[in-house]
C-alpha cells in the first residue's frame, strides 16, 4: 500500500494520546460547569485551574495571566481591541505598529482599525523575513498604543529576535504582543526573558484540540473584554469554560516544556534533511531564515512550476503540503509573506510548505524527497516555461507585463 | 474550493501533454498576475482539419486541466469549428469549475484562438478576415 504523510503541521496538527486521553473524562462523564457551586462541578474547575498551571509553567509566567479563547485568531482581536478599546485609554495613542507578513488574524484586525480610525504602521521585512529593526525604531512614536509582531512566521517559519523587538518597544514606551501561535511547543518562549507584554497561543498547533488557545497578558496591561457576559476568566473572557478543550491544551502545554528538548532536535533533524534533499532539485530555494527557523517548517520555491498543482499531484501521491501560490490563495497575487520578503510573482508562484512534527518519521522525509522530487519533474516536463528555461529564453517578457 | 472527479482527472492524467516539432501552429498565451501561462501546438491539415494537437501549461490544477479538455474537443475539427469553442462549453465539459477558475477556461480558448491566429498568419492571411477583429483586450496573448 502506498504510504500516507501528513506533513502540514503548521496547518494543523493530529491530537497526540496523550491530549486525548487527558481530554476524555471531560467529553464523558465530567460535564459539570465550573462555575457551579455543587460538588459535581468541582473537577471541573480544578482541572480548568491545571491547565492554566501548565500554561502558565511552558511560557514561565503566572497561572492568572492566562486567559483561555477560542483560539489564536480570538487571542489577537483580543490582545488589539482589548486594548484599544478599554475605558480612559489614553485618547492619543491610537497607532498600532505590526509587520507585513503577520498571520490575517492581526492583518485584517488592523485593516478593522483602520477603517474606524485607527492608525496602522506595517512594517517590512528583509528578504529572510526579518523584522527591519531601524524602520520599526523610527514607526513608534508618543502616540503608539501597540506593536505586535509574530514570534515565528507560517509560512517560512523564521523566528524573530523577540527579546531585541521588546526592548526596543519598552525604551521607548510602548506595549509588546507577539502572535506565537506557530512558536509556542515549537521553540522555548520565556515571557518574562523575553519581555513579552501579550501573547497568542493555540492548541491545535501543538498536538491539542482545535477551537481553543489562550492569551497571555502580562499583570499591569488591562484589557476590555470582547465577549461580555457571565464573567468568566476573571471578567476577562465570558462564556462557560470549553473544559476539555482547555484540559487538552494544558496536557499538550505540559507535554511541550516537559519534551521539548527531545523532541525538537528530532524534528530539526527531519527537517534538515528533508531541505537537503529538497534542495537537490535544480533551481529551488529555500525561502526564510537558514537558521533561525522553526524546528519543523521546510519552505521553498521550485522554479517553472506552479505550488497549486504541485501541492494537488503531491496530495494524489498521499502527501500533504502547502503553498502560498496565487491559484490557492483564490486571489490573483501570491501570499502577502512571499511578496513581502521580494519575491518576484513567477518565482512565489512555485512555493512549498512542508511542516513536520514528532510524528513523521525519517521514512516519511525520504517518501516526501522522492515524491516531490518526481512530481517537479512532471511538472517541468510540461512546463512551456521549463522549455524555454532550458532553451535559454526565459520567458520573462509574459510575466513582466 | 473543490474541483470536479472530471477536473481532477484531466489534470492527474493530462491528455495531449506535449509539443509537435513540425506543428502548422503555435499559440501561446499566459496571465503574468496569475501566473498560468499554456502553449498549443496544432497540426492542420490542407482542408483545414486540426489532425493533431499538444499542449504544455505553466498554472494550477484548473489550468491543466483546461488546457486538457480544450486539446480534446477541438482534436479532428475543423478550424471553423475550434473557433466555436467557448470557455463555458470548455468548463462545462469538465462538470464546471470554482468561480475563481473561470479564467482559466478563458485562457484555455484564447490559446486555441491564438493557435489558430499564427496558422493563418503563417500562411501570408490575416487573421482578423476570418477571425474577426483583435479586441486587443483579452489581457492573455502575451503577442501585443
Amino acid at each position: 500500500m502506498e504510504r500516507v504523510v501528513y506533513s502540514d503541521n503548521a496547518a494543523t496538527t493530529p491530537i497526540s494520546k496523550n491530549v486525548y486521553n487527558a481530554m476524555l473524562p471531560y467529553l464523558t462523564t465530567g460535564y459539570g460547569n465550573p462555575s457551579s457551586l455543587y460538588s459535581l462541578a468541582r473537577e471541573e474547575k480544578k482541572a480548568v485551574d491545571q491547565a492554566r498551571m501548565y500554561v502558565a509553567e511552558c511560557l514561565n509566567c503566572e497561572p492568572d495571566e492566562i486567559i483561555f479563547t477560542s483560539g489564536g485568531s480570538e487571542a489577537d482581536n483580543m490582545a488589539l481591541k482589548g486594548l484599544l478599546f478599554r475605558k480612559n485609554f489614553p485618547k492619543n495613542k491610537r497607532h498600532i505598529i505590526t509587520s507585513a507578513i503577520e498571520h490575517h488574524a492581526i492583518l485584517h484586525t488592523c485593516e478593522f482599525l483602520e477603517r474606524i480610525g485607527y492608525e496602522v504602521t506595517y512594517i517590512g521585512v528583509d528578504e529572510q523575513g526579518h523584522v527591519k529593526m531601524d524602520e520599526l525604531e523610527q514607526a513608534i512614536t508618543e502616540n503608539t498604543a501597540l506593536v505586535s509582531i509574530m514570534a515565528a512566521n507560517n509560512e517560512i517559519g523564521t523566528i524573530q529576535d523577540l527579546k531585541a523587538i521588546s526592548a526596543l518597544c519598552h525604551s521607548k514606551g510602548t506595549l509588546f504582543h507577539t502572535d506565537a501561535v506557530q512558536a509556542v511547543g515549537h521553540m522555548k518562549i520565556d515571557v518574562k526573558d523575553m519581555g513579552i507584554d501579550m501573547l497568542s497561543l493555540s492548541a491545535h498547533k501543538i498536538r491539542g484540540p482545535k477551537g481553543v488557545g489562550a492569551l497571555y497578558c502580562r499583570k499591569g496591561v488591562v484589557l476590555e473584554p470582547l465577549i461580555h457576559g457571565g464573567g468568566q476568566e476573571r471578567g476577562k473572557r465570558s462564556g462557560t469554560e470549553n473544559v476539555a478543550g482547555i484540559v487538552g491544551l494544558g496536557e499538550a502545554m505540559r507535554y511541550a516544556k516537559e519534551h521539548m528538548d527531545d523532541y525538537l532536535p528530532y524534528v530539526a533533524s527531519l527537517r534538515d534533511r528533508l531541505i537537503e534533499g529538497v534542495l537537490k532539485i535544480p533551481y529551488t530555494r529555500l525561502t526564510g531564515d537558514p537558521v533561525n527557523r522553526l524546528p519543523g517548517t521546510a519552505s521553498f520555491v521550485i522554479e517553472c512550476i506552479e505550488g497549486e498543482s504541485l501541492v494537488l499531484r503531491l496530495d494524489l501521491a498521499g502527501v500533504a503540503t502547502s503553498t502560498g501560490s496565487a491559484c490557492s490563495t483564490g486571489s490573483l497575487d501570491p501570499s502577502h509573506v512571499l511578496m513581502a520578503i521580494g519575491l518576484p510573482h513567477e518565482i512565489a508562484h512555485g512555493s512549498l510548505r512542508v511542516t513536520l512534527g514528532e510524528q513523521n518519521t525519517v521514512e516519511d522525509v525520504d517518501y516526501l524527497i522522492e515524491k516531490i522530487t518526481y512530481v517537479v519533474k512532471t511538472l517541468r516536463d510540461m512546463s512551456p516555461v521549463w522549455d524555454e528555461k532550458m532553451s535559454g529564453q526565459p520567458m520573462l517578457n509574459l510575466f513582466d507585463k | 474550493m473543490e474541483y470536479s472527479e472530471k477536473v481532477m482527472d484531466h489534470f492527474a492524467n493530462p491528455r495531449n501533454v506535449g509539443t509537435i516539432e513540425d506543428a502548422d501552429a503555435v499559440g501561446e498565451v499566459g496571465n503574468a498576475k496569475c501566473g498560468d501561462i499554456m502553449k498549443m501546438y496544432l497540426k492542420i491539415s490542407d482542408d483545414g482539419v486540426i489532425t493533431d494537437i499538444k499542449f504544455k501549461t505553466f498554472g494550477c490544477g484548473a489550468a491543466v486541466a483546461t488546457s486538457s479538455m480544450a486539446t480534446e474537443m477541438v482534436k479532428g475539427k475543423t478550424i471553423q469549428e475550434a473557433l466555436q469553442l467557448t470557455n463555458k462549453a470548455v468548463a462545462e465539459a469538465l462538470d464546471g469549475l470554482p468561480p475563481v477558475k473561470m479564467h482559466c477556461s478563458v485562457l484555455a480558448e484564447e490559446a486555441i484562438h491564438a493557435a489558430i491566429a499564427d496558422y493563418y498568419k503563417r500562411r501570408g492571411l490575416n487573421p482578423e478576415e476570418f477571425m474577426g477583429a483583435c479586441d486587443m483586450n483579452c489581457d492573455t496573448c502575451g503577442k501585443h
